[in-house]
Formats: structure tokens, C-alpha cells, sequence
């Protein structure tokens, strides 16, 4: 591992995390990116928009959400005492409310009215139409046509809420071609629209904002496991799309050098078969959708089709500070299949009750592969980052059960 | 002189603007790509800008997009469009040819080589939508090395404040995007463009092209009147698939033959 001072200083002043990150953007939208960066930073020392943040996290989103001490897993699984940080009790069932409250008080404070926004699973979008309702802006959703058709159900209470959702064919259909479309939407309507990106990537400072507002999943942990164990967990775990609710478990622990993370891409139908969405362990650096990071692409630099189950990660990049994370080696990056997925899904349903979206189910199944060789006195965290309600209809389909 | 300086300097002389037009390399497929690309200056092109495909193309519109992924399901690549290029200077050595695309494929080609290969090949400048002056450090020094004009983009976003950020270390010249959008959208509006150019010319002497937006002959005369140069795209890729595939050339330069007349037209009416 390389020892730095601090894991937690960057990006630096032009967002970079070593050689990731940055703004590469069109022309049209640089002086936006600053503008918002200029706001972004002013409202971060304002104590007044925390207060309001923090205001409606408590009353609207329910936090702090619980950690929960997973008994019967743990005792299913035989090993490491594992608990789970319980971000799928928010309001709209995942963490990615976290950053759309943020985001909207920022876009507020700009002045803009217009809300845009991309979304795979339709957990992003659901939680942007959500805020965007409470607040009274306008909303458009842009969502592939491909996630549409798996996704119905997100689908319909983005409408009930109030957005247009807004269906992309272009390309493959899915969350890559969603974020195209929302650029160039943003692109056409600079003046009056802000863009609630919904995870740690795009042009800087998207990642480094959108970490540090899901960073109260690791600092609410940090607070809980104190009171629970009186010492910092072994384990951080969590799975990956983009990165959002990995980065916002793991930030706050980041220089606490023996609290080991792993995080979790999705192997698809496996890593050798090329159909899958593990940016880091499949892909090599390059440039997309404003900042340079780990992408699945082909020899000419084509960026590829991600493939997994579970639309919240099927995605061929991965938010910049990741990368970097990854080559300095603080984070160790894993993979489970759609398959393993399934399976710990089934796991943690009967064992505790709780469905688990298909995102963090895959987070789950690299728990269940280390926890039962580890000791009993080893502390997991992992994060329940959404509730799997959206997915019953994948899974029925798997399982061959017409619902 | 750089062929570039050199075309634009023969412009002025002849007092009229000159006309840019945009084609996708490698679309619909290699022969009618190269087809497509050979006859443009007999058409009336002054100066050709030669797209190179991208899965991705963020800032372009559905005809632009649909250009690229047609090329890249052809087997069109970077590399490849760069061989379609070489053919064409075999035949031309004195039209300027800029290259313009998204900065990932140059980025895995590899900045220095890619440079290198693109001048070798006949590229006389590039235009890489996705890098703007704050980024442009990893690809500007090979630029210059090869001898390729880096050209900058200036949008209606570009206030006064940040102009001098997009024209330090500009080359070549500089690209007006007249419309805020994506490529093949919304439609230049004439005064707005005037306006625009006018206050360019107070901080620059580079030649200013106007591009996004001009779809139409009389769209294009509009622009000529003030602007160095107007750029034409979408428009233009349009027509490889307003018919038959064999004859996608024919149709190009069938419009182009029309936008070169009318920009050519366009300054000698206002005196008229
Ligand atoms: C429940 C859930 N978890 C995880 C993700 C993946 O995103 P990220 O890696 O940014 O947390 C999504 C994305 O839609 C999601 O809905």
C-alpha cells in the first residue's frame, strides 16, 4: 500500500485523484462546471446549508439509518459477526437520496428550476423526482429503453412523482446512453437547468460533492459501531456501480488503516466471459462522460456494453476516485456474479427478513464467500445501500415465477 | 505557411468566406466513406473537418451519433480513418483536412503516437470536443511537435472572462459553436452569430469559423456574411441515408456543390 499522508485530501483544486478524474467537458459546459463548483464550494463552508441539509435528512429521509447487527446471517455464515448499515430504510429505499437532497439545496442556491437527471435502476431517478416534487422544480429523468423495460415499476413512480421520464435508445439503451442524453440536454438548456448526476463520476466536482454527501453512511457507522463494539470495524463492504454508497461508506475511514475495504463490481455472467460491469478489474483507464477512470472499452477506445442483472451497476465506468483507490491499493476490488447475487438475495431474505435490492445483494455474496473462514470476533460492515422491492420482478423471472 | 493559414489567407483575398464541411470517416462504409471524402473539394469544400467515429459522441445530435455508430458497425476505427485520410492526400495535397472527435480513443491510440500518425497521414489540424483548455496540457505539446493545429472551441457560455482562457495557445482557428446544444439541433440565429463574431475579432486575429446550427444554403449565406468560415455536418451526414448507399456520395456533393454557391454568393449580394 502507498502511504500518504491523508487518503481523504482529494482532489486536488482541478479534481483530480492522481492521474483520474478532471473536466473533460465541451466547451458549453466548462463555465457551468465551474459555476457549480463555485457554489458547491461556498455552500460547503456555509453552516447555514448544512443545518438545511442535515434538517431534511433527519425529517424527510429518516437518518441516521440503523446499523443492524445481523444475527441469524451471521450465524448462517459461521464466521465474522456482520453487521449491515441499513441505507435501503430511507425514504425511496436506497442511499441515493443522500446525494439528491444535497444536490437539489445546491441547485436551489444556484437559482436554477429545471432539474435533469440519469438513472439505471430507477433508484437515482425515483429519489431526483422525489426531491424535485418536495421542492416544486421540474423534472425529466433520462433513462435507457433497455432499463426501462426491467425497471417498470421505478418507472411508474418517477410518473406518479411528477418527472418525465424520458426514454433513451440511442446506443445500447442503457445508463451510459441515459448520462449521454442528459449532457446533451444539459448542453441545450445550460441557463436553467441543474444536473443531480446520481453517483461519484462525471466532471469534477461531481465526485468529490456526490461522495461527500453520501459520506454520512460512514460517519453515522463510525458513531453506531463505536457504541455497538467500542472499536472500528475490520471490514468495510459495499458494491459498486458507479460508486456512490461504496465511497460514502468508505471515506470516513479511509486513514484508519486497519479498517480493510472490499468492494464489490459485478462479474455479470463471470469475468471471463466479457459480459460484465467490472470496470476495474475488466477495463483500463480512459476518458468518458467528463473524467478519466477505469472503462470497459475495446482496443480502439469504443466504450463496451456493461452487462449485469442488476441495472444499478450495469454501468462501463466507475467514479475516479475508485481508480485511484484501486492503484494505490487502500481498496481492494472484487467481484460476484449475477448468479451469486441471486443467491445471497435469497440469503439475507430468509435469514433477516429483509430484501435486498440486487445491487447490494451482490455486495452480500462476497460477504457470505469470506465471512464463514474468518473469526468470530471480526467485524463486518456492509451497506444495505437500497431494499430489493424494485427487483422482485428479475427475480421472479429467474427464478421462473410468473408474477 | 500551414495549409490552414495558407486557405484562410486565400479567403481573404478573395473576400469571402470559406466553406467547412463535416463528414464521418469510415460512413457509411470504407469505399463510399472514401468516395465521399475524394470528392468534396471538386464540390466546393474549402477546408474538410473528418469526424472520427465514437461510441460515445456526447456532444453531437441523433445524426452525428447515428454517422458514427453506422461507421463503427462498418469496422470503421481511428486508425482507419486515418488510412481514409492518406488515401485522400494521395489525390489532394491542398485541402486542409482537421480531425475532429472525443479524446478517449486518442487518449488509448496514445496522444504522441496518434499526433504523429495524423500529421503523417495529412491532418492539418484537430478539434477534440471533449478537452477543453484546462485538460488539453497531454495533448497540445505533440500537437504542436507534429505540426497540427489544436483548434478551440468558443460557445455562447464563453463570456469575456473566460475568452482569453480559450484563446491562449489557440491555432489555427477558432471554432464558434453558434447554438447552445448538440450538434444538428437547434438552428444558428444570424445576429446573435454577428454579435458574437464581432466581439471575437476584437481579441483575436484568428480566422472564426461558425458551426452547430447551419443546415440550409441560406442558413450558411447568413453566417458568410461575417463569420471567416461556416461549418456544415449534420446535414450533410444526413444525406448518406436519404437513399440508396452507392449513392450516398453523390448526394453529399450535391449539397455541398449548393452551400459552396450560396456562401460563396453571400458577400457579393450585401454589396449588390
Ligand atoms: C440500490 C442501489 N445500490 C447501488 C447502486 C449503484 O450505484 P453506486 O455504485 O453509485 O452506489 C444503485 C444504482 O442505481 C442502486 O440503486
Amino acid at each position: 500500500m502507498t502511504q500518504l499522508n491523508s487518503y481523504r485530501s482529494g482532489p486536488d483544486e482541478r479534481g483530480h485523484f492522481g492521474i483520474f478524474g478532471g473536466r473533460y467537458v465541451s466547451e458549453t459546459l466548462m463555465p457551468l462546471i465551474l459555476e457549480v463548483e463555485r457554489a458547491y464550494t461556498a455552500a460547503r463552508k456555509d453552516p447555514s446549508f448544512q443545518k438545511e441539509l442535515d434538517y431534511y435528512l433527519a425529517h424527510y429521509v429518516g437518518r441516521p439509518s440503523p446499523l443492524w447487527l445481523a444475527e441469524r446471517l451471521t450465524k448462517a455464515l459461521g464466521g465474522a459477526k456482520i453487521y449491515l448499515k441499513r441505507d435501503e430504510l430511507n425514504h425511496t429505499g436506497a442511499h441515493k437520496i443522500n446525494s439528491c437532497m444535497g444536490q437539489i439545496l445546491l441547485a436551489q442556491r444556484m437559482g436554477k428550476k429545471r432539474i435533469i437527471a440519469e438513472t439505471g435502476a430507477g433508484q437515482h431517478g425515483v429519489a431526483t423526482a422525489t426531491v424535485c416534487a418536495l421542492f416544486g422544480l421540474s423534472c425529466t429523468v433520462y433513462m435507457g429503453a433497455t432499463d426501462i423495460a426491467r425497471q417498470a415499476p421505478n418507472v411508474f413512480r418517477m410518473k406518479l412523482l411528477g418527472a418525465e421520464v424520458k426514454p433513451v435508445t440511442s446506443g445500447t439503451g442503457t445508463l451510459k446512453d441515459a448520462m449521454n442524453e442528459a449532457l446533451r440536454d444539459w448542453v441545450a438548456n445550460v441557463e436553467n437547468t441543474y444536473y443531480i448526476i446520481g453517483t461519484v463520476a462525471g466532471p469534477h466536482p461531481y465526485p468529490m460533492m456526490v461522495r461527500d454527501f453520501q459520506s454520512v453512511i460512514g460517519r453515522e457507522t463510525r458513531e453506531q459501531i463505536m457504541g455497538f463494539e467500542g472499536r472500528l470495524p475490520d471490514k468495510l463492504i459495499a458494491c459498486i456501480g458507479g460508486g456512490s454508497n461504496a465511497m460514502g461508506l468508505f471515506h470516513p475511514f479511509l486513514d484508519d488503516k486497519d479498517v480493510a475495504m472490499d468492494a464489490v463490481e459485478a462479474a455479470g455472467l463471470g469475468l471471463d466471459t466479457g459480459k460484465h460491469a467490472a470496470s476495474l478489474q475488466g477495463g483500463r483507464p480512459g476518458v468518458l462522460h467528463g473524467n478519466r477512470t477505469y472503462l470497459l472499452m475495446n482496443e480502439d477506445g469504443q466504450i463496451d456494453e456493461a452487462h449485469s442483472i442488476s441495472a444499478g451497476l450495469d454501468y462501463p465506468g466507475i467514479g475516479p476516485e475508485h481508480s485511484w483507490l484501486h492503484e494505490i491499493k487502500r481498496v481492494n476490488y472484487v467481484a460476484a456474479t449475477d448468479d451469486d447475487a441471486i443467491e445471497a438475495f435469497k440469503l439475507l431474505s430468509r435469514t433477516e427478513g429483509i430484501l435486498p435490492a440486487l445491487e447490494p445483494a451482490h455486495a452480500l455474496a462476497h460477504v457470505a464467500r469470506i465471512a464463514p473462514k474468518l473469526p468470530k470476533d471480526y467485524l463486518i460492515v456492509m451497506n444495505l445501500c437500497g431494499r430489493g422491492d424494485k427487483d422482485i420482478f428479475t427475480i421472479g423471472e429467474r427464478l421462473g415465477v410468473k408474477l | 505557411m500551414s495549409r490552414l493559414a495558407g486557405r484562410f489567407a486565400e479567403l481573404a483575398k478573395e473576400g469571402r468566406a470559406g466553406l467547412v464541411t463535416y463528414v464521418m470517416a469510415g460512413d457509411p462504409d470504407a469505399a463510399q466513406a472514401q468516395a465521399i471524402l475524394d470528392g468534396l473539394p471538386a464540390a466546393g469544400a474549402d477546408v474538410i473537418e473528418l469526424g472520427l467515429p465514437f461510441s460515445d459522441p456526447m456532444a453531437d445530435g441523433p445524426a452525428i451519433q447515428a454517422a458514427a455508430l453506422r461507421a463503427l458497425k462498418a469496422g470503421a476505427s481511428t486508425r482507419s480513418a486515418l488510412g481514409q485520410l492518406k488515401k485522400f492526400r494521395e489525390k489532394d495535397q491542398t485541402t486542409p483536412v482537421v480531425l475532429m472527435g472525443y479524446y478517449n480513443p486518442i487518449y488509448i491510440y496514445g496522444a504522441e503516437k496518434f499526433c504523429k500518425d495524423a500529421a503523417a497521414a495529412g491532418a492539418d489540424g484537430l478539434i477534440v470536443v471533449d478537452l477543453p483548455p484546462e485538460e488539453d496540457a497531454e495533448l497540445r505539446p505533440y500537437a504542436k511537435t507534429a505540426g497540427l493545429d489544436l483548434v478551440r472551441l468558443a460557445t455562447p457560455t464563453t463570456d469575456d472572462k473566460r475568452l482569453p482562457i480559450v484563446l491562449e495557445g489557440a491555432s489555427g482557428f477558432l471554432y464558434y459553436v453558434a447554438v447552445l446544444g448538440v450538434t444538428g439541433t437547434r438552428s444558428a440565429v444570424t445576429d446573435e452569430v454577428s454579435a458574437a463574431v464581432a466581439r471575437f475579432r476584437k481579441t483575436t486575429k484568428l480566422p472564426i469559423a461558425v458551426g452547430f446550427g447551419i443546415k440550409t444554403p441560406d442558413g450558411a449565406a447568413a453566417i458568410a456574411r461575417n463569420a471567416d468560415a461556416c461549418v456544415v455536418g449534420s446535414a450533410l451526414v444526413q444525406q448518406v441515408i436519404e437513399g440508396p448507399a452507392a449513392e450516398a456520395a453523390g448526394r453529399v456533393h450535391g449539397l455541398v456543390k449548393a452551400l459552396a454557391g450560396a456562401v460563396r454568393a453571400a458577400r457579393a449580394k450585401r454589396t449588390a
